[in-house]
């Protein structure tokens, strides 16, 4: 059981290249915390120096109050779980799971009784006499934890642990994972590139891009107030709308229409640097079908009408995507996603994706009027990606003053 | 469609005992000539019409012939032990570590393995008289070493590029020193290709004939095959044809021996189940 501290962490290799940037971090004892991000941004170095298996080119690593920059990663006391498994495959699993005991010297009976309580834990009990060669992806991955739980590290390190496992499987050991840690109580710090994982999992999210670290936050709180263009549209699924927006008159020029701004967001566009073109940031469940709508929350909102290209019912509500005319937002983090995404990113003058209530008798092919609330809308500075709602740490759409 | 398959494989089928009957005939040839007796020994018959095992006899009567064994096992098999070791430890650093030098290293291995041996012969024979290593086992083990070890490390870095460096990782996690997880993680995951590189290390130094002779002088050192061009019959009318023969087919035994041995270890598919399938 320890604290982890990251300050000032960097790490650059030999060409050049800079992997991570000064990542400060403080991740409490007993904490969960994921590092999320698009492939290349770091987080796998990062975790990598918190192991151990990677050097620290600058800046201080300290478990537990104590540096642990020069220590080998068999001094730090810490477990990790990799992507592949890496399980030992000349060995059954107990012995697996008994190799961290063997090393640290510990007497057979010992041995023994830690690893049967682990396999209980995991329910491994009935394969304990196996080859991983003879084990499911699902048993391998459970195998790999156990190992990882049966010496009580100080931490545990999870590299992307289900990113192997068919999707079915993956929502089961999520569920798995989070049960044991929260049992267990142990600092964990897990990586993965699924934005699903991270909200689901942590307890504070960590968002990195280009080995800087974004922004870090419980999960509810990164969706609601992102801190600039990346954060909102990394976290998401179907992930936020961007739009392009010219400022004239007051007002924001919109493919959906003339969008009103409250004093602050004036006072700060009104500053002779300020950006004449912004990016309107709306999330799919912000939009609702304006035959749906009371009077209360259409004051709070405005409404446009545009063709309904597809709808998908899903049930509980309805995606339906619609066409909308108008420029194109673009921005460095918006082509970023799109290329994580591998696909093409939703910007402005292109799809929108709204999430409408399941009692929307929406078709396909008609045009629609739909209604948006101004109070959860975001904007964002193409140039620098900062979130120009946010005051305070707090986003309150473009009317808030 | 069935019938194409039928016919590929009676073209394969065909194609492969040409190859067998090609290699295996000589040795078998030897074979029948060392059961011959000595009137029947040109009559130019595969099988032996008088068969008689007095070439065997003959050949471990002499002392000349068992001492040859004896130096030809132990130059053998301890210069195979010395190029594993080394190798394995090269090829481990080469495939795994990137240091200064690494291109370098693997160039002068290829270039010792390319150099012609037989330029090398007359400068060895004047440093090893000079060091007094002339016709001793160390004269001999020295050599081989050197010639051995390029082979050694190209084959065994070839397997450890297989093994999954994850491995390696989780058993740094799991406390174990850089020694340890090369020990109890590494090595028994490559032993196939320790195996492999035994085997064709041990018989490059068994078949060698240009440094044993050039090197050796006398019984001290002298291997196998130089012990055998130095047969002669019990007179110098008699032909030695019977006494060599029988020698040749002694000396195939220990190695058909050491490769049945570490066949059975050259298992494949060691490492399954380690990462993702």
């Amino acid at each position: 059981m320890a604290d982890i501290v990251l300050d000032k962490v960097s790490k650059s290799f030999p060409d050049g290249t800079v992997a991570v940037q000064d990542v400060d971090l403080e991740i409490a004892d007993g904490e969960f915390v994921i590092l999320v991000g698009p492939s290349g941004c770091g987080k796998s170095t990062t975790l990598n120096m918190i192991a151990g298996l990677e050097d620290i080119s600058s800046g201080e690593l300290r478990i537990g109050g104590q540096r642990v920059n020069d220590k080998a990663p068999r001094d730090r006391d810490i477990a990790m779980v990799f992507q592949s498994y890496a399980l030992y495959p000349n060995m059954t699993v107990r012995e697996n799971m008994a190799f961290p005991l063997r090393l640290a010297k510990l007497d057979k009976a010992t041995i023994d009784q830690k690893v049967d309580e682990a396999a209980k834990v995991l329910e491994l009990t009935s394969l304990l006499d196996r080859k991983p060669a003879n084990l499911s992806g699902g048993q391998r991955q459970r195998v790999a934890m156990g190992r990882a739980i049966v010496r009580q590290p100080k931490a545990f390190l999870m590299d992307e642990p289900l990113s192997n496992l068919d999707a079915k499987l993956r929502v089961q050991m999520r569920t798995v994972v989070s049960r044991l840690q929260k049992k267990l109580g142990t600092t964990t710090v897990y990586v993965t590139h699924d934005q699903t994982e991270a909200m689901t999992l942590g307890d504070r999210v960590v968002i990195m891009r280009g080995g800087a670290i974004q922004q870090v936050g419980p999960p509810q709180e990164l969706y609601d107030h992102p801190r600039n263009l990346f954060v909102a549209g990394f976290i998401g699924s179907p992930s936020m709308n961007f739009l392009h927006a010219a400022v004239e008159d007051g007002k924001l020029r919109t493919a959906l229409g003339d969008v009103p701004i409250g004093d602050r967001i004036r006072r700060e566009l009104e500053g002779a640097d300020a950006p004449r073109e912004l990016i309107l940031g709306i999330r799919p469940e912000h939009f609702e079908d304006a035959e749906l709508i009371d009077d209360e929350a259409r004051a709070r909102g405005m409404e446009f009408t545009a063709p309904a290209d597809i709808v998908e019912s899903m049930g509980s509500d309805k995606y339906v995507y619609f066409t909308v005319e108008g420029q194109r937002a673009s921005a460095a983090e918006l082509e970023e996603l799109a290329a994580d995404a591998g696909a093409d990113f939703s910007g402005g003058g292109g799809n929108l994706v709204t999430r409408l209530s399941a009692e929307s008798p929406v078709q396909e092919g008609e045009d629609r009027r739909v209604w948006f609330n101004l109070e959860k809308i975001h904007l964002f500075d193409p140039s620098n990606g900062r979130n120009l709602t946010l005051h305070e740490g707090r986003s309150a759409g473009t009317l808030g003053d | 469609m069935a019938d194409t398959t039928t016919r590929a494989k009676l073209r394969w089928g065909l194609i492969d005992v040409i190859v067998v009957v090609f290699a295996l005939v000589p040795v078998l040839w030897i074979a029948s000539l060392s059961f011959k007796t000595p009137a029947t020994l040109t009559d130019g018959k595969f099988w032996p019409r008088e068969w008689t095992l007095d070439n065997y006899r003959s050949i471990f009567d002499t002392d000349q012939f068992v001492r040859a064994l004896v130096n030809s096992i132990g130059i053998a098999l301890i210069a195979t032990l010395i190029a594993v070791v080394l190798g394995a430890m090269a090829a481990y650093a080469i495939s795994r570590l990137d240091f200064p030098g690494k291109r370098l290293l693997v160039g002068v291995s290829l270039l010792i393995a390319m150099f012609p041996q037989v330029s090398l012969v007359s400068p060895l024979f004047e440093i090893e008289r000079q060091l007094g290593l002339f016709d001793t086992w160390p004269g001999l083990i020295l050599p081989y070493i050197t010639f051995a070890l390029p082979l050694a490390i190209y084959t065994l870095s070839a397997f450890f590029k297989q093994i999954p460096w994850d491995l390696e990782k989780a058993a740094k996690m799991d406390g174990a020193t850089q020694a340890q997880a090369f020990r109890r993680v590494i090595a028994p995951l490559a032993a196939p290709g320790l195996f492999t590189t035994a085997i064709l290390v041990f018989i490059f130094c068994w078949n060698d004939f240009l440094f044993a002779i050039t090197l050796t002088s006398t019984e001290r050192a002298r291997t196998v095959p130089v012990a055998l061009s130095f047969f002669t019959g019990e007179s110098q009318f008699e032909d030695p044809t019977g006494a060599i023969c029988a020698a040749a087919v002694v000396i195939t035994i220990p190695i058909i021996l050491f490769v049945l041995f570490f066949q059975r270890r050259i298992v494949s598919g060691l490492t399954s189940g380690a990462v993702k399938g």
